[in-house]
């Protein structure tokens, strides 16, 4: 078939299923936009700004498991585009974002809106491609959703000049792929696993740590089970909410700086930690030298590089967690006793008891927590939960009950403000029957407010529930605790009429200072079908606790806050 | 922890910007590179990499991991036999006196590669603790200047 370089994009999109593309058009990806108004195989939804297509994309791919789509022309567009990426690789979330670019044969002349687009992506993707030839495009395009989907998902970009989005050549997408250097391992060594569940029965206090791996893996049934038939208790990274589901008895919650003081102990506590997918990340793991001092480590994931990177593992297992984990299956249904870490269980089960994780709700004024558990309450299975980041994420984190993978969607690594709305798009677009709710700050929610034209425009009825505490209220938490109360600037005192922002979009807003209020607007805002915005007026100086102090050690984290 | 030296032969596919993904993930992740060379290898699309680097060894082991990772890297031979060369050329000007050279030049395997009217250039192909040391015994020559090759490798 001959096609033009933009035809082909379309028609690779088709051949890999695309349902759904968020984009923002200019001069250099201009073609592909004509070949995007002549068909009907997927969607295309302009959002207001490039980094909110990647994030939306993302916030797709995060609901489904599927690859993310996104366009962007060339320039300001791309480098738009970058926090989008950066945040889809911190979190291994696959993505494929084609951008534009200037003909080949002004590359390097510093042409208007030239820029090295696939100089500056390298870093913050899994892979990228320039394409020179429209006659490489469809193996391009098909190693680009298959690289970013397989092994440890990631982001790909495919830069392509103008002339090769016009460019006829011969085009057959491939039906299957053939890398010559790219394989990744999916089934584990059974010799490693033969050792790691010796080790497991051998234990005393073994702790399932779990990361976000077990999500991209779809290992959660998996994962569940096995934690059942051994009895061992497990914790759950930021990433890795909704694995266990909170209802089960074994999580004893999420670990790490805002983690819990059980989960957190238990770590500092065990003699073994079987890892299923994290990768011990600093604002995990706290001080490197005191954690999981007492623990053999069992390290299972898809990517050996994380093996071995922050500490050194005794049972290294690289493969599939799904995969690896069935493996490990029969072999702990016939080597291992659950009831003999009975006495481990009770432990943690006390320092549940002794240090839960809490809060002092009140009369007089809303409490972020407190808000969150509500939404809990009365949506709790049926809500997807996006958060931008700050305090509102980490209780989020802490306190909505969550039961299953893929309802919390959250930028963990890069830690993206801005994130939570377009995200929650993404999701709401790939799960239209579910409620999606973005909990969000009043700094954040800042960050890509004009996305609120494009959840309007295509009526995509996310609810926004800012937890307005009138602070960048993460950074005021630390300047309180650690620079002696100097709140420099992070005052959010001055602040737009939320409501009247909305509503001048065509959304509808709610002020909210009661809990009376609360239930009152959540319950409005769920009848009205269109996106909202709750601004909750809440405790300014509420602190997300326990806390870690960077660089401090899990079991000794600041359970109170005194003056 | 000391830096242990260490020798990575990595065969890559040769296509556009494989280089700066390498050099980049060096840089990036902040390891060393010693030296480091390329060129294709003869009748097939890949090319090899010869990086002469240094860490603890868990940097060491992240180095070998990272490159694997890279989508483009076809392989990486890090352990076992290599022999390693490194070539390294020297130019001494003609007004020096050159008593004992041709014994050096022997000694290391050496030629006189080139030579003009006022300089001549001598080539060394040798390990690189070789190189090292005849770089020390050939400066009392005064060399105006000295290039060095950065180490080539195979393995055995
Ligand atoms: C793009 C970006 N810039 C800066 C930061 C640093 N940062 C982390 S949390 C935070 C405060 C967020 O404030 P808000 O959105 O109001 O949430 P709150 O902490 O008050 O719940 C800041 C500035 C970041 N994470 N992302």
């Amino acid at each position: 078939m001959e096609l033009s370089g933009s035809q082909m994009v379309i028609e690779a999109l088709r051949k890999e299923n695309v349902s759904v593309v968020f984009g923002y058009p200019g001069g250099a990806i201009m073609n592909v936009y004509d070949e995007v108004y002549k068909q009907n195989h997927f969607k295309h939804i302009l959002t207001r700004h490039e980094q909110a297509a990647i994030h939306a994309a993302d916030g797709y791919a995060r609901a489904t498991g599927e690859v993310g789509v996104a366009f962007v022309t060339s320039g300001p567009g791309f480098t738009n585009a970058v926090t989008g990426l950066a945040t889809a690789y911190m979190d291994s979330i696959p993505l494929v974002v084609i951008s534009g670019q200037v003909p080949i044969s002004m590359i390097g002349t510093d042409a208007f809106q030239e820029i090295d687009a696939v100089g500056i992506s390298r870093p913050c993707v899994k892979h990228n491609y320039l394409v020179k030839d429209a006659k490489d495009l469809s193996r391009i395009l098909k190693e680009a959703f298959y690289i970013a989907r397989s092994g440890r998902p990631g982001p790909v970009h495919v830069d392509i000049p103008k002339d090769v989005t016009a460019q006829i050549a011969h085009f057959s997408y491939p039906s299957e792929i053939k890398m010559q250097t790219y394989k990744p391992t999916y089934k584990g060594n059974p010799r490693q696993i033969k050792k790691a569940i010796e080790a497991i029965a051998a234990a005393k206090r073994p702790v399932l740590y779990i990361g976000g791996g077990a999500i991209n893996s779809n290992a959660a049934e998996e994962v569940r089970e096995f934690a059942k038939i051994c009895g061992i208790p497990a914790v759950e990274t930021l990433m890795a909410r909704g694995v266990m589901g909170d209802a089960n008895p074994l999580l004893l919650g999420m670990l790490g700086m805002h983690g819990c003081y059980c989960a957190n102990m238990a770590m500092s506590e065990a003699d073994l930690m079987i890892a299923f997918g994290p990768r011990f990340d600093d604002r995990v793991t706290g001080k490197l030298s005191e954690f999981a001092k007492h623990a053999k480590i069992i390290h299972v994931d898809i990517d050996p590089s994380s093996i071995g990177k922050i500490v050194p593992i005794d049972y290294p297992i690289v493969g599939d967690l799904k995969n690896v984990v069935e493996a490990m299956i029969p072999l702990a249904k016939e080597q291992i006793q659950a009831d003999k870490y009975k006495p481990w269980r009770e432990l943690l089960k006390r320092y549940n008891e002794i240090h839960p994780l809490r809060y002092e709700d009140s009369n007089d004024v809303i409490k972020p927590q407190w808000a969150i558990e509500r939404v809990g309450e009365l949506l709790g299975d049926k809500a997807v939960i996006c958060t931008d980041v700050g305090q509102h994420q980490m209780w989020a984190a802490q306190f909505y009950p969550f039961s299953y993978p893929r309802q919390w969607l959250s930028s963990g690594g890069l830690g993206t403000m801005g994130y939570g709305l377009p995200a929650a798009m993404g999701a709401k677009v790939a799960l239209p029957n579910k409620t999606v709710i973005n909990f969000t700050g009043d700094g954040s929610i800042l960050m890509n407010i004009q996305e609120l034209m494009t959840a309007v425009e295509n009526k995509i009825a996310v609810i926004n529930i800012i937890l307005n505490n009138q602070f960048l209220g993460m950074v005021r938490q630390w300047q309180t605790f650690f620079y002696n109360k100097r709140y420099s600037s992070t005052d959010l005192s001055v602040q737009p009429d939320f409501v009247k922002l909305v509503e001048s979009f065509g959304g509808r807003g709610f002020r909210v200072k009661t809990k009376a209020e609360f239930d009152q607007a959540l319950n409005d805002a769920m009848q009205s079908g269109c996106v909202c915005m709750i601004d909750v007026q809440v405790d300014r100086f509420e602190n997300v606790l326990p806390m870690v102090p960077a660089g401090g050690t899990l079991y000794n984290m600041m359970l109170e806050y005194k003056e | 922890m000391d830096a242990i030296r260490r020798v990575l032969s990595v065969i890559v596919l040769n296509e556009d910007g494989v280089l700066s993904r390498i050099s980049g993930l060096f840089a990036g992740r902040g390891y060393n590179i010693d030296s480091l060379t390329v060129a294709p290898i003869p009748k097939t699309n890949l090319s090899r990499l010869t990086i002469v680097t240094s860490g603890s060894t868990a940097v060491l082991e992240q180095i070998v991991k990272q490159l694997h990772k890279l989508i483009p890297t076809y392989k990486v031979i890090e352990s076992g036999e290599f022999v390693e060369k490194e070539l390294a050329l020297v130019k001494i000007p003609l007004s020096e006196d050159f008593n004992g050279l041709d014994a050096m030049l022997k000694a290391y395997n050496g030629t006189i590669a080139s030579s003009s009217e006022e300089s001549i250039v001598l080539m060394v192909a040798d390990d690189y603790n070789r190189i090292d040391s005849f770089l020390k015994a050939v400066k009392k020559y005064n060399p105006t200047d000295i290039v060095r090759s950065g180490s080539v490798a195979m393995d055995l």
